[in-house]
C-alpha cells in the first residue's frame, strides 16, 4: 500500500517531469522559430516572397495575353495604347516591341527568382563543404585550401563572369553556374571558423573514437551543426545573386531572347522610358520589392539563428 | 611591415599570373575570333592580320609573348579599335572612372560613416530610425536601377540635368553619376559603422572615458570612432573593386566614356587585348586595395601587427 501509494506519487511526479520537460523544454530550432516569429518585418517579407513565388509561378494565367505574341493594333501608337491599363487588360503595358509587359514581368521573375536560389544553393553546397573540410582536416590540407581561397578572393569576378558570357554565349544554365561557383568564397570562410570551434566538442570526439570515416563525420555531425550560420548566409547570398543576374542581363550579356530576367527588363525599359516610363518601372519595382524582402528575412534569420552576432 | 609587404607580393604576383591565364585561356576558347566578322577578306589579308597580331603562332607562344609584354607594362594593341594600343585606351578612359569613383568613394566613406555615427548615438530613436531605413531603402536600389530611375527623374521628367555626356567632368555633368554610384555603398556603409559604433560604445575602455567626464564627442571622436572603423575598412576594399565595376553600369547609362565602356565592348566584340587589359588593371587594383585595407588596419588597431 504504501509502497504502491509511493510508487504511484513518484509516477505522478515523473508524470509532472516529462510534461514539464515537454513544454518547458525548448529546441534551438524552436527557440528559433519564437524569435524569427517576433520579427514583424521578417515574417511580413516570408509572406510577400510567398505571394511573390505565387506569382511566377501561377502568374500568367491571370492575363489573356501570352509572353510572345506582339499586340499589332496597339504598337503603332505605343506611348499611348501600350501603356497599362485595366481595359486593355495589359495590366503592366506592353514592351517596347509590342508584347504583353506583364507576362514578360511574369516571365522574368521565374527566371530571377530561379537564379537567386539556385546560384545561391550552388555557392551554399560548396562552400559548406570546402569549409567544413578545411576546417575539419586541418593542417597542411588546410593551409593550402585557404591559400587558394585568398588567391580567389582577388579576382575580379564580375569581369570573369563577364568574359565567360561573352565567350561561351548567353546561357541560363551557364550563369547560375557561373554566378553560384564564384559566390561559394565568403560561405567557405564562415563554414570554416565554426567547423574549426566544432572539431574540438566531445560528440565529435566520440565519432571519431568509434571509427566514422571522416567523410561522414563532416556531412552527418559538422554540416547540420553550422545550418543555422548557412541558412542565414544563404537568405542574404539570394539577392546577392539575382543582383548579379540582373547586372549581367542588364549589360546585355545575360539571359538571351526569347528568355528575360528583371535584369534584362530593366535595361529594355531604360532605353525606353523616354516614351514609355512603365516599361522600366514595374520590372523595377518587382527588383526592389524582392530585394528589400530577402534583406529582411535575412534580418530576421539571424536574430533568430545567430543571435550573438548582433 | 616590410616582410609583410614582401610576403602581400610573393601571392600578388601569382594571383594576377592565374588571372591572365584563366582570362586568357577563356577568351581564346571561344568560338569565332575577333576578326571572324570581317566580311570578304582575301585569305591573304588575314593571314597578314592574324600574323600582325600573333594569332598565327600556337597558343603556348601567343601566351608567354603576352605575359612577357605585360611585365613590361605594355597590353598590346587593340584588336577592335584598329589604331590605339590597350594602353592609350585606358589611359583616356580610366582617369573619368577614377575621378567619378573617387568622388562616389569620398561620398560614401563621409556620408557613409556620419550616418552611421549618427544611427549608433541616437539608437532606437528616430534619427536612428529613419537612417536605417533609408539605409535600408539604399540598399535594395543598387547602380544599374538606380541610374535609369535617375535619368527618368532628373532628366526625362524634370529637366534639370543632362542624361548623360561628359563635357570634362562639368557638375552638372557627373552629379547623377556619382549619385547612382555612391547610395548603396553609403546605405552598406551606415548599416556596418552603426552596427560596430554601437559594439564599441558599450566596451569597458568607453565607460572608463565616460567615468572620467570626458565630453560625449571627444568620447565618439578620439576613443570610439577608431575601433569602430575596423568593420568598415574592410568592406571599403571590396566595395572599391565594386565601384570599379560598378562603373560598366555608368558608363552604360550616362554614357561617361569611363573604363567600363571599353570592357563591355570589348567582350562583344571579342577584342581580346582589350578585354584582358581591363581584367589585369582591375585584379591588380584589387589587390593594391586589399593590401591597403590590411595595412589600415594595423593603424586602427594595434593589436595587429605583421
Amino acid at each position: 500500500m504504501l509502497f504502491s501509494d509511493k510508487h504511484a506519487g513518484m509516477g505522478e511526479l515523473a508524470d509532472a517531469l516529462a510534461d514539464d520537460a515537454y513544454t518547458e523544454g525548448r529546441s534551438l530550432w524552436r527557440d528559433a522559430r519564437r524569435r524569427f516569429m517576433q520579427h514583424r518585418a521578417a515574417v511580413a517579407s516570408l509572406a510577400v516572397l510567398a505571394l511573390l513565388l505565387l506569382f511566377a509561378v501561377f502568374g500568367q494565367y491571370l492575363s489573356p495575353w501570352d509572353n510572345e505574341s506582339i499586340d499589332w493594333a496597339s504598337l503603332p501608337n505605343l506611348d499611348e495604347d501600350g501603356a497599362p491599363g485595366l481595359a486593355s487588360q495589359h495590366y503592366f503595358g506592353l514592351d517596347p516591341i509590342g508584347r504583353d509587359l506583364y507576362q514578360r514581368t511574369v516571365q522574368g521573375s521565374r527566371i530571377s527568382l530561379m537564379v537567386g536560389v539556385l546560384g545561391a544553393l550552388t555557392a551554399v553546397i560548396i562552400g559548406t563543404l570546402y569549409g567544413a573540410i578545411s576546417g575539419y582536416v586541418g593542417g597542411r590540407t588546410d593551409a593550402i585550401m585557404m591559400r587558394t581561397l585568398e588567391v580567389l578572393s582577388a579576382f575580379p569576378f564580375m569581369f570573369l563572369v563577364i568574359v565567360l558570357m561573352a565567350v561561351f554565349g548567353r546561357n541560363v544554365l551557364l550563369i547560375f553556374v557561373a554566378i553560384g561557383a564564384v559566390s561559394w568564397l565568403n560561405m567557405a570562410r564562415i563554414v570554416r571558423g565554426q567547423t574549426l570551434s566544432l572539431k574540438r566538442k566531445e560528440f565529435i570526439e566520440a565519432a571519431m573514437a568509434i571509427g566514422v570515416h571522416p567523410f561522414l563525420i563532416v556531412v552527418r555531425h559538422v554540416v547540420p551543426n553550422v545550418l543555422g550560420v548557412v541558412i542565414v548566409y544563404a537568405t542574404l547570398l539570394v539577392p546577392e545573386m539575382i543582383l548579379f543576374e540582373s547586372f549581367i542581363s542588364f549589360l546585355g550579356l545575360g539571359v538571351s531572347e526569347p528568355y528575360t530576367s528583371w535584369g534584362a527588363l530593366i535595361s529594355e525599359g531604360a532605353d525606353a522610358m523616354w516614351t514609355a516610363p512603365w516599361t522600366l518601372i514595374f520590372p523595377m519595382l518587382m527588383l526592389v520589392l524582392t530585394l528589400f524582402c530577402f534583406n529582411f528575412l535575412g534580418d530576421g534569420l539571424r536574430d533568430a539563428l545567430d543571435p550573438k552576432d548582433r | 611591415m616590410f616582410s609583410f609587404i614582401i610576403r602581400r607580393l610573393a601571392v600578388a604576383v601569382p594571383t594576377i599570373l592565374a588571372l591572365i591565364t584563366v582570362s586568357f585561356v577563356l577568351m581564346h576558347a571561344a568560338p569565332g575570333g575577333p576578326f571572324t566578322n570581317e566580311r570578304n577578306v582575301p585569305e591573304a589579308v588575314m593571314e597578314n592580320i592574324e600574323a600582325k597580331y600573333n594569332l598565327d603562332k600556337p597558343l603556348w607562344q601567343q601566351y608567354f609573348i603576352y605575359v612577357g609584354n605585360v611585365a613590361q607594362g605594355d597590353l598590346g594593341p587593340s584588336f577592335r579599335y584598329k589604331d590605339f594600343t590597350v594602353n592609350e585606351l585606358i589611359e583616356s578612359s580610366f582617369p573619368r572612372s577614377a575621378y567619378i569613383g573617387a568622388w562616389s568613394f569620398l561620398f560614401v566613406v563621409v556620408f557613409g560613416v556620419g550616418l552611421g555615427i549618427i544611427a549608433a548615438l541616437k539608437q532606437n530613436r528616430w534619427p536612428d530610425y529613419t537612417v536605417m531605413t533609408a539605409a535600408m531603402t539604399g540598399v535594395v536600389f543598387p547602380n544599374f536601377v538606380m541610374a535609369p530611375l535617375l535619368v527618368l527623374l532628373f532628366a526625362v521628367t524634370l529637366r534639370w540635368l543632362p542624361a548623360g555626356g561628359w563635357e570634362g567632368g562639368q557638375v552638372e555633368y557627373i552629379v547623377l553619376p556619382i549619385i547612382a554610384m555612391a547610395t548603396s555603398y553609403i546605405a552598406q556603409v551606415a548599416r556596418i559603422t552603426r552596427s560596430s559604433m554601437i559594439e564599441t560604445m558599450r566596451s569597458p575602455f568607453i565607460r572608463t572615458a565616460r567615468a572620467k567626464g570626458i565630453p560625449r564627442h571627444k568620447i565618439v571622436l578620439r576613443h570610439a570612432l577608431k575601433p569602430s572603423l575596423i568593420p568598415v575598412v574592410s568592406y571599403l576594399g571590396p566595395a572599391f573593386v565594386g565601384i570599379i565595376t560598378g562603373s560598366v553600369i555608368i558608363d552604360q547609362v550616362f554614357s561617361t566614356g569611363g573604363i567600363g565602356q571599353h570592357f563591355v565592348n570589348g567582350a562583344i566584340n571579342r577584342d581580346y587585348s582589350l578585354i584582358l587589359g581591363v581584367t589585369i588593371l582591375v585584379g591588380v587594383l584589387t589587390i593594391i586595395f586589399n593590401a591597403a585595407v590590411d595595412i589600415l588596419y594595423t593603424w586602427l588597431d594595434p593589436r595587429v601587427r605583421y
